[in-house]
């Protein structure tokens, strides 16, 4: 019968059953002057990875003399466990869970913070009476697992809120059947769901934690610290191509469009060019471009850190703090002391 | 523009205009009216053809709410044991064809406290029913099917979605249960079954509208269940589509669908498959909340109310077209006679006056104009052979005065002292006549040696009477002059002569002088002329003083008197006419003595010929373009006296022939 999902655009849950057992990457491997390295993004194929993608498509990883093997991700596959288990060289993570890991000792470093803006959102239904962050009180709020919990339940303290919380599934349709009256959506991706799911923006009541103080940057490149010490010209160029897979996923949207539509044909995955459309723009406004030249070096601020240990920190999440210097390194600039 | 067409264009146009502008208002009624008629038709019928497909699902999904319903009341209302429960969903899958499989699935802890999930299921496979609990599986707990009727307390359909093996679209239909716990009534579990919804699809399918229309099925959340893109179905919602084509009546539609709306959507959306704009009917399902529509091709609906425009439009341009040819044969055999009388008056215009007018058919308008015309035709012939009569008359006449003239003109004396000559005196003169036989003359001649005549005169009146009298004046003045007669006498002569059998009452006025040559005197006389100025050798001007008698010839025994004046040498008699004083500008003002005064001061000092081309271009100048009314005759003598040049003189005779 059902094997967890109803909702169709959930494609998310749409997983993808073979190859999985092929793609186990060796790890770094030469091959004459191109080196061989292994990607996996945290999920299956879609716009919110297009800078991947694209600089797959296009060659810039072999441009900058990387043989890359892109492993299709998926909730069956964790990535970050890849990582660890060295059958990855790369991947992407969001930052608090890549701090929670490297307080448990995995030795992952963050190499280049690609969303700066939090896009984990709160969303509720006017017509249920919720305006205003003090609405939400006494509501039943549906919450996902883990680390998308971390700024909704400082949001709520924040706000003095006390709150029925409902464990919530990768579905929306518990929101759009009233089981719940907040619901937790991530911008580029649930809202959108919502919308083409019948209810406009303006029906809808939007909580971002960045414009509340708790602002979470997401998905960065990781690999290990031990890929780094022994070759830092691949893990330079990894982040040098990415960047520009990026930058060319921006400033090319119906092309990069294509690119993602393919890939997500391929995974076999449910496409649909509209959500994604919305999500390549919704990843444009993540991305935060600098306001004059339009570039966005994937640097991790400083204070963004603080910020999302200080709060790991008071729920008690993670016990050792690792130092900003040893969790992230600019690889365009770091110099060996 | 309009102004050079002719009448049978113009009629054409206005009629043609008319008639399309009446015949548009009747077929956009029509058009309209039928449209409406069709719209309120397929209205009805598609509503009829959306219930009875809507009450087919209706009937299916009633049955299988049936099932979980009763469970959960048996569940809710008695102890149950394990075994028991099994049996329930294994005689429920295996006795309802329609059901795919069930489940009872418990909270924490509800079934025994030992387990925290619990959740047996009974469900076909190719060769009998199959079991397996799911809380090996996975988390139901957090299953939409589990969690949803959990969360709002009532039984719930799911979305759509494909079951185990990829192909074949379910839905579940599941029903929360309740324990008593003391006063509490709390939440126990959920009792679901699975069903294809194939069976939906078919008769969904089955909706077949002419040859494009379509019925499709959206879920709650707009989701396609069917369609006949097979792309849309589980993976677009209305709203995507609407989003793609950016079609905000669709998303307008969509929301109306969703939330249990019944509509009947005329020609405003657009097919999303083939793009065209259609109507559209769509009735919800009260069970699951899902909707129904009817896309009715729009095209094809009015195929035949197109069909039907299209023989209208073409019977209506081929009767303009007809009334048009119509128009024309009628406006023509009107304009022809016109036409043709149009071109005899052209050729009547250029004198054939001979010319046979269009014959008069009819007694209308055109044949009454005819009749006018034929009328206006014989008058201008007649008129103008007169014409031609009095014109060749006429022409006689003016070529007879033409000779009358020449014969005048040829006594007045045309030779004047050549530059040699003029010793003693200068002398100059002018006529111009008004007409071409004047009256007016002027005479000079030598009566001797020593005494020169000068004669002005003006006879009253003009033409041919005129010109004999002026000739009789001037015969008679010059045969008296000869005879030795001082001027006085000299009129009163002529005066006796010509008014004895002056039967027409002629006149003429006369200045006669005789002028001394070797002693400067001028003796002269005056009948009723205008008295000669005197231009001094110093520049001063002065009129001939004296008497001034009656005209001549209009009565006998009339006395004139004689008087003199001494010149000097050097001075200058200017005689005229009174032509010159009385010429007239086209403002009717008169040239006046004032003005001739004023011209002979600017004029003193000059020769006798520019004395006179000066006072004619100042008279021509103030009469610009005014026709002359009057004969003017100017004459200038100069007095020098008899200097050293007189015997040369002498030596060469007679200068003057007259």
């Amino acid at each position: 019968m059902k094997n967890g999902f109803s909702c169709p655009s959930c494609y998310i849950f749409s997983l993808i059953f073979c190859l999985s057992l092929f793609f186990l990457a060796p790890p770094v491997s030469w091959a004459g002057d191109v080196k061989r390295a292994s990607f996996i993004p945290q999920w299956s194929p879609q716009a919110q990875f297009a800078g991947y993608y694209v600089a797959y498509d296009k060659g810039f990883y072999k441009k900058h003399g990387i043989e890359l093997n892109l492993i299709e991700g998926g909730p069956e596959r964790a990535s970050a466990m890849m990582l660890e288990r060295k059958e990855v060289d790369f991947t992407t993570i969001w930052l608090s869970q890549a701090i929670k890991l490297r307080s448990r000792g995995v030795r992952l470093i963050n190499v280049g913070q690609v969303i700066h803006r939090s896009a984990l959102m709160l969303v509720a239904k006017k017509a249920r009476g919720i305006l205003s962050p003090k609405d939400i009180n006494g509501k039943k709020v549906g919450l996902w697992r883990e680390e998308f919990q971390l700024q909704p339940l400082a949001f709520f303290k924040k706000y003095g809120l006390k709150v029925q919380v409902v464990p919530q599934s990768y579905s929306i349709n518990l929101f759009l059947r009233d089981g719940v009256d907040v619901a937790s959506a991530m911008w580029y991706n649930e809202y959108h769901m919502i919308l083409n799911a019948g209810l406009n923006p303006e029906e809808l009541t939007t909580f971002f934690f960045y414009d509340h103080g708790l602002n979470f940057p997401e998905d960065g490149i990781y690999t290990m610290e031990k890929t780094w010490r022994e070759d830092r010209e691949l893990v330079r160029s990894f982040v040098k191509a990415s960047l520009e897979g990026w930058l060319y996923a921006i400033n090319h949207q119906e092309e990069t469009l294509k690119i993602i539509m393919k890939y997500m044909h391929k995974a076999n995955v449910p496409a649909n060019i509209v959500h994604q459309r919305w999500m390549l723009a919704r990843m444009k406004d993540l991305l935060i471009p600098d306001e004059k030249d339009g570039s966005f070096p994937f640097i991790l601020n400083r204070n963004d850190f603080s910020r999302v240990c200080g709060i790991l920190k008071e729920s008690n999440l993670v016990k050792n703090l690792p130092d900003y210097n040893d969790f992230y390194i600019n690889v365009m600039k770091h110099v060996d002391k | 523009m309009l102004i050079n067409k002719g009448i049978a264009f113009k009629l054409v146009l206005f009629f043609s205009s008319c008639t399309i502008l009446i015949f548009s208002v009747i077929f956009l009624y029509s058009y309209i009216v039928s449209r409406k008629t069709i719209e309120k038709g397929i209205s009805e019928n598609s509503k009829n053809l959306v219930m009875t497909s809507i009450n087919k699902i209706e009937a299916i999904l009633a049955a299988t709410q049936k099932i979980p319903e009763n469970i959960s009341y048996f569940l809710e209302n008695s102890s149950n044991t394990e075994g028991e429960i099994y049996q329930v969903l294994y005689s429920v899958v295996e006795k309802n064809p329609e059901i795919y499989g069930a489940a009872i699935a418990y909270e924490p802890y509800m079934f025994t406290r030992e387990k925290k999930a619990f959740a047996p299921y009974f469900y076909k496979e190719r060769w009998g029913i199959n079991f397996k609990y799911l809380e090996k599986y996975y988390d139901y707990f957090l299953s939409d099917w589990y969690q949803i009727p959990k969360e709002i307390g009532r039984p719930e359909w799911t979305e759509p979605y494909f079951g185990i093996g990829g192909n074949v679209l379910m839905c579940s239909y599941s029903v929360p249960f309740y324990k008593k716990m003391g006063d509490k009534r709390i939440h126990a579990g959920v009792v679901v079954v699975d069903i294809s919804i194939e069976k939906l699809v078919e008769i969904v399918s089955s909706l077949k509208i002419l040859n494009t229309g379509y019925g499709f099925l959206i879920s709650k959340n707009g989701t396609f269940v069917t369609h006949p893109i097979k792309e849309y179905i589980m993976n677009e919602t209305i709203f995507s589509i609407a989003e793609a084509t950016e079609d905000r009546d669709l998303r307008e539609v969509g929301r109306k669908m969703i939330k249990g709306g019944i509509g009947f959507e005329p020609f405003k959306i657009k097919n999303p498959v083939t793009g065209a704009l259609c109507l559209m009917t769509y009735v919800p399902i009260v069970s699951n909340g899902w909707s129904l529509a009817i896309v009715f091709p729009q095209e094809e609906l009015m195929e035949d109310i197109t069909r039907l425009n299209k023989v209208i439009i073409f019977l209506g341009c081929l009767g303009i077209a007809l009334l048009s040819v119509a128009i024309v044969y009628i406006s023509r055999s009107i304009t022809r006679p016109l036409r043709d009388m149009a071109h005899a008056t052209e050729r009547i215009g250029s004198g054939e006056f001979d010319i046979e007018l269009p014959p008069i058919k009819s007694n209308d308008e055109v044949g009454r104009l005819t009749e006018a015309f034929e009328i206006m035709r014989k008058s201008l012939k007649t008129y103008i052979t007169q014409l031609k009569e009095t014109t060749a008359i006429k022409e006689r006449v003016e070529s007879e005065l033409k000779v009358a003239h020449d014969i005048q003109m040829s006594f007045l004396p045309k030779e004047f002292p050549s530059y040699e000559e003029r010793d003693a005196f200068d002398i100059y003169a002018t006529l111009r006549p008004a007409k071409e036989v004047g009256g007016d003359l002027y005479d000079f001649f030598l009566i001797d040696r020593n005494r020169l005549c000068i004669v002005v005169g003006d006879v009253s009146g003009k033409g041919i009477p005129a010109a004999l009298f002026m000739a009789m004046t001037k015969t008679l003045i010059k045969s008296k002059a000869t005879l030795g007669f001082s001027p006085d006498k000299i009129l009163d002569k002529v005066n006796n002569e010509l008014s004895s059998g002056n039967s027409a009452n002629m006149f003429v006025t006369l200045f006669c002088g005789i002028l001394d040559l070797e002693g400067g005197r001028l003796e002269y006389s005056i009948g009723g002329h205008n008295p000669p100025y005197l231009i001094k050798s110093d520049g001063r001007i002065e009129t001939l003083s004296g008497q001034v008698g009656l005209v001549v010839g209009i009565m006998e025994d009339a006395c004139y008197g004689l008087e003199r004046v001494e010149l000097s040498p050097g001075d200058t008699l200017f005689l005229y006419t009174d032509g010159v004083n009385e010429a007239m500008n086209d403002k009717g003002e008169m040239f006046t003595l004032k003005r001739l005064e004023e011209e002979l001061k600017g004029l003193t000092g000059k020769g006798v010929k520019e004395i006179l081309s000066g006072l004619e271009e100042a008279v021509d100048g103030f009469c610009g373009e005014a026709e002359q009314s009057d004969d003017i005759t100017m004459m200038v003598v100069r007095y020098y006296g008899r200097g050293e040049s007189k015997a040369k003189k002498e030596e060469d005779g007679e200068w003057m022939t007259n």
